[in-house]
């Protein structure tokens, strides 16, 4: 039997204490941990409970929105600034799992997640450089279809598996952190890892350190954005691609762009190539689909995923001229 | 502080790795709610928290000290829940095993429905006032699967009791 301690924590100063006396895991809803311990995949031996922390989506001084680490995924998706301001992450949180998930689950967790690869998740029969690092990966061989045809490297090609990230990356959110030894923040595109020889270190996160919010910048009211999400079925599954866009036009042209792509790669991937060859250009499916060849030179299919470069392509053309179109309307 | 399931006081486990799932149905007898996958899948461990649906086989029940429970069980005074008989009614159901899940997770649903809560094919984001149809029901739904393939009985149970109501 593995031994668990469960302690809950009364502010930011005591969660970060309680972790670094007794190792223990942040848990917020519990919606991946529960599972991933279940499953054996996780052992801690000690749990602080953050969800009773600050779950506040304020405004901040510069126009922006301060959202607390413990708000639940429904509690953003749903706050009236959200809705207006920043359509995109709205409806890629609510892309995401079931509306039963997102009532548990809180921002922090879902950006802490770990991959749903199912190598990853077995560990009877299967061996997985970031279940247990040096072992090898059976998914790059294996049924990879769901895999990463960017960033991924020999020892992974496993997919970050959130939706609401996706929008962060896009949306150039900073993400609050907080240790015993202080605070720092970290632009939301620089959270996750590549995981090149170590799969296993997922994030740039310190042991023992905690988010305790995310930040969003002010909304650029002259731009449109959106969410798009390709999967096998309708609802309540993960991403095959997925697409957070955010479109400023000039006339006929693109002003600029802030793009990101889910289901592709082992962290939320900003494309900031295509929005660099999207730049001053005409705002046309040509443009588009060019600035998202840009982007994709670099991808490279496993033997069971191909089709992702192509449907990574045409939905990343596909919402751009709908975002181009409602801008004109 | 106990937590409090269909009106009654229940002490929490005190070993942390208890799910609420496993709590309402090994250590309260309460067998209405459903384990089917386990793993945060299929939505037949659905019950509503203080109003809200969660899944109780992610939840530890250590975890929910103090919060309102309610399970299939809690759900009618006496009698049965309009949203039960509705289910009979309407052929909501074949086996039955995911049915408390989905009713319980339908009153859940009439409650985010009022409150606007966006879904993903809600057009319009930035409206508080979003419409009662099938499309919206069907999404919103989407975590309580069905093997049985009752869904077409499931969304005219559901429209029976809440449709004129407009959510």
């Amino acid at each position: 039997m593995i031994e668990l301690t469960y302690s809950r924590a009364t502010d930011v100063d005591d969660a970060v204490r309680r972790a670094a006396e007794g190792q223990g895991r942040y848990l917020g809803g519990g919606t991946n941990l529960v599972d991933l311990m279940r499953e054996t995949v996780e052992t801690p031996s000690a749990l602080v409970d953050v969800t009773g922390l600050s779950r506040q989506v304020e405004p901040t001084a510069n126009g922006g929105l301060m959202i607390g680490a413990a708000a639940r995924n429904t509690a953003v998706a749903e706050h009236e600034v959200v809705r207006s301001g920043y359509p995109m992450l709205a409806r890629a949180i609510v892309a995401g799992a079931s509306a039963q998930i997102r009532n548990m689950a809180t921002v922090g967790g879902n950006l802490l997640q770990r991959t749903r690869c199912t190598y990853f998740y077995d560990t009877d029969g299967s061996r997985c450089n970031k279940r247990a690092p040096g072992d090898g990966c059976d998914a790059i061989e294996g049924f990879n279809r769901m895999h990463a045809i960017l960033g991924a490297s020999p020892s992974c090609v496993a997919t970050h598996p959130s939706d609401m990230c996706v929008a962060l990356a896009a949306l150039d959110a900073v993400v609050h952190l907080r240790n015993v030894s202080g605070e720092r923040t970290i632009g939301m595109c620089d959270l996750h890892k590549l995981p090149e020889d170590r799969p296993d270190i997922e994030t740039v996160l310190e042991p023992g350190e905690l988010i305790t919010a995310v930040e969003l910048p002010a909304p650029n009211p002259a731009e449109r954005s959106t969410y798009r999400k390709v999967r096998d079925r309708s609802s309540y599954a993960f991403a095959l691609v997925s697409v957070a866009a955010a479109l400023e036009l000039d006339g006929d042209r693109v002003a600029g762009a802030r793009l990101a792509l889910g289901g592709v790669a082992p962290k939320p991937w900003r494309a900031r190539r295509a929005e660099e060859a999207m730049r001053g250009r005409p705002a046309t499916e040509a443009t588009f689909l060019e600035a998202a060849d840009a982007e994709l030179a670099d991808a490279r299919p496993l033997s069971g995923n191909a089709f992702k470069v192509e449907l990574a392509r045409r939905t990343l053309a596909a919402v751009l001229e709908d975002l181009t179109e409602a801008g004109r309307a | 502080m106990p937590m409090i399931i269909n009106g009654r006081e229940a002490s929490v486990p005190t070993d942390a790795r208890v799910s609420l799932l496993d709590f309402v149905r090994e250590h309260l007898a309460l067998y209405g709610t459903k384990k089917g996958c386990n793993q945060g899948a299929c939505g037949a461990c659905t019950v509503l928290v203080d109003g809200e649906r969660v899944l109780s086989c992610l939840a530890l029940a250590v975890q929910y000290e103090g919060r309102e429970v309610t399970t299939i069980e809690g759900l009618a005074g006496g009698g049965l829940h309009p949203l039960q008989q509705a289910f009979i009614d309407h052929d909501g159901f074949q086996c039955g095993y995911c049915t408390p899940g989905q009713i319980c997770s339908a009153v859940g649903m009439v409650d985010e429905l009022r409150r606007g809560v966006p879904s993903y094919v809600t057009k319009d984001l930035a409206s508080t006032s979003v419409s009662f149809d099938d499309d919206e029901l069907r999404e919103r739904m989407s975590g309580n699967l069905c093997r049985c393939g009752a869904y077409n009985g499931i969304v005219d149970a559901i429209t029976d009791v809440y449709a004129e109501q407009g959510a």
